[in-house]
């Protein structure tokens, strides 16, 4: 059998760019590479120097999809190095920050980067044609995310409320209220979706991977958690380094992660988070999951799709609750000083869970409270081993596919990870043609 | 014209020259008629989307990558025709632009008059500033796109 070489340049439906490269010889998958272009360490580098309360504001600039889960990571490393706890109302207030973010970006994932994979179509645009109505719930129900992240994060792109300590200025109750009434025309909604995507006809496809995602003690992760695994991992977040490198690999700028005992891949996000932390799941999302086919883990990518829902629909009933039981803070932060804690030199570590998975940051402050190291692990870098095994061992099952098919569904394949490649690049690439 | 109107600048201004839609979005601050919005985005259709949905005219401004010179302006109606683009199912990044015009137009909701005004960016580091060539380019833009906001039925399309 001849040699095949699948190689797509530009990945359409993914976040940022990214090209990918599978060659296939005697039926057997050869290689399998992502390339990922992802801006050099250029944020690690432009916060060094920064005040240790800047951060939140420029690790928000990475990437325009999850701004919250960088601020989110960022706070708490710092509240970390500088020994402040936030909790009552303010913690909520991240929480449903949190929420707001994940039913934003798996809405835009469900129904415009994923969906058409499964009903055959080539985009959103030509799915839209068909299936007007559902994307317009799709499309409403990402709007109310947005409509969280202007009330609780002061605007809908790169929110500019939170600051380490708590926030800038907090919602009044009543300007929670009508985001109520929308959160429960969303959460059935949410409901809907997840009965949607459980009728895709879904390639079945498992192996066996380690989860790595937060664990709390009473509530799904999103900001607080020790890092936990299938395999027996738990640690905080500042025993991340002890367990976890990343490594230069030739055919991507960006840096894999891989466990740093034995080497091996893992897999960070919904799968992960859903598997590791089912019991957590509010009674509706347990029940909704239950009824789309879902047991208490899942091990197969092409179920993502279905996790995302049943996720986002886990949203939109924690958002409502931390509403309903919403009381307004004294103050909108608690102080914070960089001598608070130590008065030397300190590092602060902080995990939280992005939409696409575990984010780590660190930082080494020094005395005055300036920045003099930082260290941020993305998602989607620690997923990058994952998605390549995933294409090794999964493509030679869809080898007698036409080429055309064949193509499709290994992109089908990474945009279950639903990665964030360059978070942030968005110029208009323009083909003309010229006579 | 009596229905809502919005400008929306485009970019990243952490990536050289892809920040130059939003740089021409401020520009216009105080120089267009009091109804007129202006907004600025990152490039992500479906805000793109919200912010045109319901909207009359809607005039958007983005750096492009298409091997012209450097500071090009090029007008596109978007409302008459796909952006070559969409046209060549190309796209470097997951859900912009162009997409959003395009979902737009299958759920019947694309603005009456849709303008495009791309200019040709230089470079697209991280970090990078603008480059000489695009800065040059802005009062361009700002100038075509006051003038076409004025009196619109004025411009060709």
């Amino acid at each position: 059998m001849a040699r095949k070489t699948i190689k797509v340049d530009y990945m359409a439906r993914v976040e940022g760019e990214g090209a990918l490269k599978v060659v296939v010889r005697d039926g057997k998958v050869q290689s399998a590479a992502l390339s990922i272009f992802e801006p050099p360490r250029f944020f690690e580098a432009l916060l060094r120097g920064r005040a240790f309360s800047e951060a939140p504001d420029i690790t928000a600039r990475i990437c325009g999809i999850c701004p919250v889960a960088y601020q989110m990571s960022a706070v708490h490393a710092m509240e970390n190095a500088l020994g402040v706890a936030v909790d009552g109302p303010l913690r909520d207030l991240r929480r449903l920050l949190y929420c707001g973010e994940w039913i934003e970006s798996h809405g835009l994932h469900v129904y415009m980067l994923h969906a058409p994979d499964f009903l055959g179509y080539d985009s959103a645009i030509h799915m839209a044609k068909d299936h007007g109505d559902v994307v317009r719930r799709g499309l409403d129900l990402k709007k109310v995310g947005n409509e969280i992240l202007t009330a609780v994060g002061g605007r809908e792109i790169h929110p500019i409320n939170v600051k380490v300590g708590g926030f800038y200025k907090v919602p009044r109750r009543r300007d929670l209220q009508h985001l109520a009434e929308r959160l429960k025309g969303a959460r059935d909604a949410a409901l809907e979706t997840v009965r949607w995507v459980a009728g895709f006809d879904i390639p079945d496809r498992e192996r066996d991977y380690t989860f790595v995602a937060l664990r709390h003690p009473d509530e799904y992760p999103f900001n607080e958690g020790r890092i936990v695994s299938n395999r027996g991992l738990d640690i905080a977040a500042a025993e991340y380094d002890a367990h976890f490198q990343e490594i230069h690999v030739r055919h991507s700028t960006a840096l894999q992660s891989r466990m740093r005992a034995d080497g091996s891949a893992y897999l960070v996000g919904p799968l992960a988070r859903y598997s590791l932390n089912f019991d957590r799941l509010s009674p509706l999302a347990r029940q909704a999951a239950r009824e789309a086919g879902l047991g208490s883990t899942c091990r197969n990518p092409y179920q993502s799709i279905v996790v995302r829902a049943v996720e986002t629909l886990y949203a939109c009933d924690e958002a409502l609750r931390i509403i309903e039981s919403y009381r307004e803070p004294d103050a909108p932060a608690v102080p914070v000083e960089p001598r608070a804690a130590t008065g030397y030199a300190a590092t602060g570590h902080g995990a939280t869970e992005a939409p696409r998975g575990l984010l780590y940051h660190r930082y080494r402050l020094e005395a005055d409270g300036s920045i003099a190291d930082a260290l941020i692990v993305p998602p989607t870098s620690q997923n990058q081993a994952s998605i390549e095994e995933d294409l090794a061992s999964y493509v030679e099952s869809f080898l007698d596919l036409p080429d055309e098919a064949l193509q499709h569904r290994c992109e089908q394949t990474v945009r279950n990870y639903d990665p964030c490649i360059s978070c942030a690049t968005h110029f208009l690439r323009l083909d003309m043609d010229r006579e | 014209m009596s229905g809502r109107r919005i400008v929306i600048g485009i970019g990243n201004p952490d990536r050289g020259d892809d920040g130059v839609g939003r740089l021409v979005a401020r520009s216009l601050d105080g120089r267009l008629p009091a109804d007129v919005e202006v907004v600025e985005a990152d490039g992500e259709a479906t805000a793109l989307l919200a912010h045109m949905d319901g909207a009359e005219a809607a005039y958007l401004v983005d750096a492009c990558a298409s091997g012209a010179e450097p500071g090009t302006v090029r007008r596109f109606d978007a409302a008459a025709a796909p952006l070559p683009q969409a046209a060549f199912g190309l796209s470097t990044h997951g859900f912009g632009l162009a997409e959003a015009i395009e979902l737009a137009r299958a759920l019947r909701q694309l603005p009456a008059r849709c303008v495009v005004y791309a200019i040709e960016g230089a470079g697209f580091e991280t970090g990078a500033p603008l480059s000489d060539a695009v800065a040059e380019a802005i009062p361009q833009v700002q100038e075509r796109l006051c003038c076409e906001i004025e009196q619109p039925a004025d411009v060709g399309s």
